[in-house]
Order: C-alpha cells, then sequence, then structure tokens
C-alpha cells in the first residue's frame, strides 16, 4: 500500500525492508514484506499473536537472516553485512526485549553502563555519572545496585529502556514492551519511551498487539496478517488510515472481536477444533 | 540428531576463531570473567571432588588389600592403588563430577539466558557471546579439570593411605615408596592431557547444548538432562579410546 503524502519524500527512510522472506522449514513466517521506516517516526508493527512480529524485528536488528530480501538500515544493506560492519552498526541502535534481557549476573547499574563500557572509551567516572542520570530518567534512582532478580516486571522494562537508550542511539528497536504490564505502567513505559525517544530525536520501531499502545504512541502502523494472510502486510498507514481500514481483519483486531480470531472462517474453525475442540460443523459454540 | 552436531561443529570452529584469531585483532580473552569461571567451574568443584576422590582411595585400598591378603601381597596395595588412581579413576571420577556440578550448570545458565533473550541482548549490544560467556568457560574448564584430577590423585592416595597405614600397619615412607613405584612422570603426564581431553569435551558439549535450547524453562530442563548424559557417554567412550592409545 503507497503511504506516499508529500512531506515523506523530504525525510530519509531510516529502514528500507523489501520483499522480505522467511520460512522456518515448510511455514512462510514471513512472505514478501515491504515498508520504509522515515527518520523521526514511531513506527508501529502490530498483529495477532504468532503472526511474525518478532521474527521481522529480529530480521531488522540482524540476529536472523532472511531466507530472501533485503533490509537496509542507514542506506546500508545488512542481510549480506561483515561482522565488523554489523558491530559498527549495531553502536548506533538500541533494542528493548519483550522480557527485559537484563542479565542476571549484572545488577542493573551494570547493565545500563554495558553498552557505554563496550562502546565507548569513557573513564569509569563519567560511566557512573551517565548511568546514573539515565537510571534517573527512568525513575530508578536508588535501584542501580540491585539485581535483575530483585525488581519488579515494570521496573525491569524500564532498566531495559534506560540501557537500550544508553549511547543515545539514533534508532530504537523495542518488542512489546509493554506486555505483561497493568495499563497504568503500560502508560507509564509509553510514555516514557516516548518521551525519552523524541528528546534524542530517535526513530522508533515498536512490536505491539496493546490497541491502547498502537494509538497513543504509533505515528506510522503496519499490520501483519494470520491464517491465509500469515506473512503478508495486511494494512499499512497513520493511525487514522488504520481506524479507518475496510479490511474486516483490521477491524476486528482493533475492535478485540473474539469471532474474527483469524480474520476469516477457515482460522476460525481451526481455532474452535484445537483450541475448543469442538467440532468444527457442529453449531455447540453458537447454540450454547 | 545431524543438527545438534552441526551445531556442536559450528560451536567449535567458532570458539577456535575467538580462541586463537580474534586475540590477535585486538579482540583479547576476558580475564575477568575467566577468573569468575574458574571459580565457579573448578573451585566451587573442589568439595566434592575431595570426598569423591577420598571414598574412591578407601575403597580401592580396601578390595585390594582383601584379594592381595590371600596372596600374602598385601606390599602391592599402595602400588595399584596409586596406579589406578592416576591412570584411570581420577581422570574419569572428577570428569563425572564436573560434568554433575559444573557442565550441569554451564548449560542450564546458558539455556536459561537463551530463552530470556539475553543472548540476544549481548548481540544487539555487539558484545559478541562467544567472548562474553564461551570462552571464559572454556578457559576455566580447561585449566581447572587437570587441576582438580592433580587433587584427587592426592586426596585418592591419601584415602589409600588411611587403610594402609591404620589397617594394613605400613609406615607412612614405606606407603609413599610403593606408590610411586608402579607409576612413572609419563602416567602424570597422561592423566592430565586425558582430563584436559575431558574438560574440552565436557565445556564445549554444555555450551553447544545450552546455547541452543528452545521451547523456554521446560526446554532448559530437557537441555540440561541431555548435556550431561552426552557428556557421560562422550567422557566414557573418550576414556576407552585414550587408554587404549597410550596404554594398551
Ligand atoms: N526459530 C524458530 N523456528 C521455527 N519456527 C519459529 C521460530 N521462530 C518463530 N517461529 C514461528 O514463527 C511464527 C511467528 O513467531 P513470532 O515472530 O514469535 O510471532 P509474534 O511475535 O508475532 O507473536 C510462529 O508460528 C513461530 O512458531
Ligand atoms: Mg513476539
Amino acid at each position: 500500500m503507497p503511504v506516499a503524502t508529500p512531506d515523506l519524500t523530504a525525510r530519509e527512510p531510516i529502514i528500507e525492508v523489501d520483499s522480505l522472506v522467511r520460512n522456518f522449514g515448510s511455514q512462510k513466517v514471513l512472505n514478501g514484506v515491504s515498508f520504509k521506516v522515515y527518520e523521526g517516526d514511531t513506527f508501529v508493527i502490530m498483529g495477532g499473536s504468532g503472526c511474525g512480529k518478532s521474527t521481522l524485528l529480529r530480521h531488522l536488528i540482524g540476529t536472523e537472516q532472511p531466507t530472501s530480501g533485503s533490509i537496509k538500515i542507514f542506506g546500508q544493506e545488512i542481510t549480506t553485512m561483515n561482522s565488523d560492519a554489523m558491530r559498527k552498526l549495531r553502536g548506533r541502535y538500541g533494542m528493548l526485549f519483550q522480557s527485559g534481557a537484563l542479565l542476571q549476573s549484572l545488577t542493573v547499574a551494570e547493565n545500563v553502563a554495558l553498552p557505554l563500557t563496550e562502546h565507548t572509551q569513557l573513564d569509569a567516572g563519567l560511566i557512573d555519572t551517565v548511568v546514573k542520570m539515565k537510571l534517573e530518567q527512568v525513575g530508578l534512582t536508588g535501584h542501580g545496585h540491585k539485581k535483575p532478580s530483585e525488581i519488579s516486571g515494570g521496573m525491569k522494562k524500564r532498566a531495559a529502556l534506560a540501557r537500550a537508550l544508553a549511547l543515545d542511539p539514533p534508532l530504537v528497536f523495542s518488542d512489546e514492551p509493554t506486555a505483561g504490564l497493568d495499563p497504568i505502567m503500560t502508560a507509564v513505559v509509553d510514555e516514557l519511551t516516548q518521551r525519552l525517544t523524541q528528546k534524542i530525536g530517535a526513530t522508533v520501531v515498536v512490536v505491539t498487539h496493546d490497541m491502547n499502545s498502537v494509538f497513543r504512541i504509533g505515528t506510522r502502523i503496519i499490520m501483519l496478517g494470520t491464517g491465509p494472510n500469515q506473512g503478508k502486510i495486511l494494512a499499512a498507514g497513520t493511525p487514522a488510515e488504520i481506524r479507518a481500514h475496510p479490511h474486516p481483519a483490521v477491524q476486528q483486531f482493533i475492535n478485540g472481536d473474539p469471532q474474527g480470531h483469524n480474520g476469516d472462517d477457515a482460522g476460525e474453525e481451526l481455532y474452535r477444533e484445537t483450541l475448543l475442540g469442538l467440532d468444527p460443523s457442529s453449531q455447540a459454540i453458537h447454540s450454547s | 540428531m545431524t543438527e545438534a552436531f552441526r551445531q556442536y561443529f559450528e560451536l567449535c570452529g567458532s570458539l577456535l576463531y575467538w580462541l586463537f584469531v580474534a586475540p590477535f585483532r585486538g579482540r583479547g580473552w576476558r580475564m575477568g570473567h575467566t577468573f569468575a569461571q574458574i571459580v565457579r567451574i573448578g573451585v566451587h568443584a573442589v568439595p566434592m571432588s575431595a570426598l569423591t576422590a577420598l571414598t574412591i582411595g578407601v575403597v580401592l585400598a580396601m578390595q585390594s588389600a582383601a584379594q592381595l591378603a590371600k596372596l600374602g601381597a598385601t606390599v602391592y596395595v599402595p602400588g595399584l592403588v596409586s596406579s589406578s588412581l592416576i591412570r584411570e579413576l581420577a581422570p574419569l571420577v572428577t570428569a563425572v563430577i564436573v560434568i554433575g556440578r559444573s557442565g550441569s550448570s554451564v548449560t542450564a545458565e546458558l539455556g536459561t539466558m537463551k530463552v530470556s533473550e539475553e543472548i540476544e541482548a549481548l548481540e544487539v549490544m555487539a558484545i559478541p557471546p562467544m567472548s562474553w560467556l564461551i570462552v571464559p568457560r572454556f578457559l576455566a574448564m580447561v585449566i581447572m579439570m587437570p587441576l582438580l584430577t592433580v587433587f584427587s590423585i592426592y586426596v585418592g592416595l591419601a584415602g589409600g593411605w588411611l587403610i594402609g597405614h591404620f589397617s594394613l600397619h605400613m609406615s607412612t615412607a614405606f606407603f609413599i615408596s610403593h606408590a610411586l613405584q608402579y607409576v612413572e612422570l609419563s602416567d602424570i603426564g597422561i592423566s592430565m592431557l586425558k582430563s584436559g581431553i575431558f574438560g574440552v569435551l565436557i565445556v564445549t558439549i554444555a555450551c553447544s547444548i545450552g546455547l541452543n535450547v528452545s521451547g523456554g524453562a521446560e526446554g532448559v530442563g530437557l537441555a540440561t538432562t541431555r548435556s550431561v548424559v552426552v557428556s557421560l557417554l562422550t567422557v566414557f567412550i573418550a576414556n576407552a579410546v585414550l587408554t587404549a592409545l597410550f596404554f594398551f
């Protein structure tokens, strides 16, 4: 779907994905995905569970190799990149993982310091100061000495955010940053992510299936399909365009309608059969 | 199965690079991490190795004394204890202890890091997991296995001495001189070599299985069991092959 509005052409595409295909065995998890992310965007990838959001993100950060297709980050093709170039590139983006992925063997402060000690020549005192500042920004002052196992889920996410932003990267990836958080903490993490990334002018790519988050932070949205549309972009556009999108699966997803679990009847049958243990031809579910 | 072999040899290839090539390209070994692993993998295994070796030494001395007494040849007890300890039992028993204590914990730790995305997080921060996690564990294991084996030999001999001294009424000097009579320096060298090879096998198997865990917490549990089983089998087979090569 073309997303050309005049002001977009003036901005640089930070990420260009072209005809990305990834198969796991016979399963086509990504099946010809193409999109561009422009500077300053908060780009949201949404879609049902198992539709390939995390897989897509792993290709963008270069920890998975595509079956075919091209991915350019900052204009550089990463699918054929050597490890030295990749190492340099990785200094320019941060990633916030679904589980936080803080190193359990280090304290919170050491986790945040890690990108600084590995990628800069700053001396220990300066790193200490930066870490204190980063922890303060995410409201974790005084928790730096704790191990990740000693803090709550929301605090872990915020610590992980501080680590992802430690180098003030121009590009930040985030996989379901609010999964497993209560609505208030979700809003806090969303707001923090938005405020901190805007402050350093970073472009953000977020995976989420939380509809509140999608429309709260997204400036550009794509939705990946499930069922027969597995691995394809079902819809793309601004929040307003997505809200008004005619595709029934998109509306079902936005409105949280369980009848449209997989966005089609075949998917619905499969869902009832495999998850509810019902004969697909029986009407028991409707008559009961 | 073939997939597991492919993953194993891929790890070994990558390990060779990070051990011998990367240090010349300004990506040296992380000594701090290595020392931490030496403590975790090696030093913490000392009490258990000691207890095991002591009981083995005692049992060896008792069994051989019981048999040799029939021939009136209990003077050979110290030699029998020392040669079987040095040539076979110390390296093997130490390997079994290290597999159960340290190999399993390496797999469990790496597996947990894998399923909680910590390994991916390292990669994304451009910190190669090979240099951060694998090389330190490898070095620690290869350094500590021979040391633990020497230690086990001493403790095992002490166990044999307990029986020799208190039950067979040998003097300490008699026990030591007869214990040394039947072993050569080369035996000790081979023992060290064996335990070094066991260390390489144990740590590479543990790391390879740990790094390739999938399926959440349950997967970590399964992988840990598999790591212990595969390491035990591999070490026993390797021991038979090495004994055939060096002593037969
Ligand atoms: N390493 C893998 N091997 C095999 N299948 C995988 C692998 N990673 C993901 N998949 C499959 O790809 C699909 C998409 O997974 P994922 O990207 O995690 O979905 P999402 O993040 O959208 O919930 C799932 O069906 C999953 O089983
Ligand atoms: Mg996911």
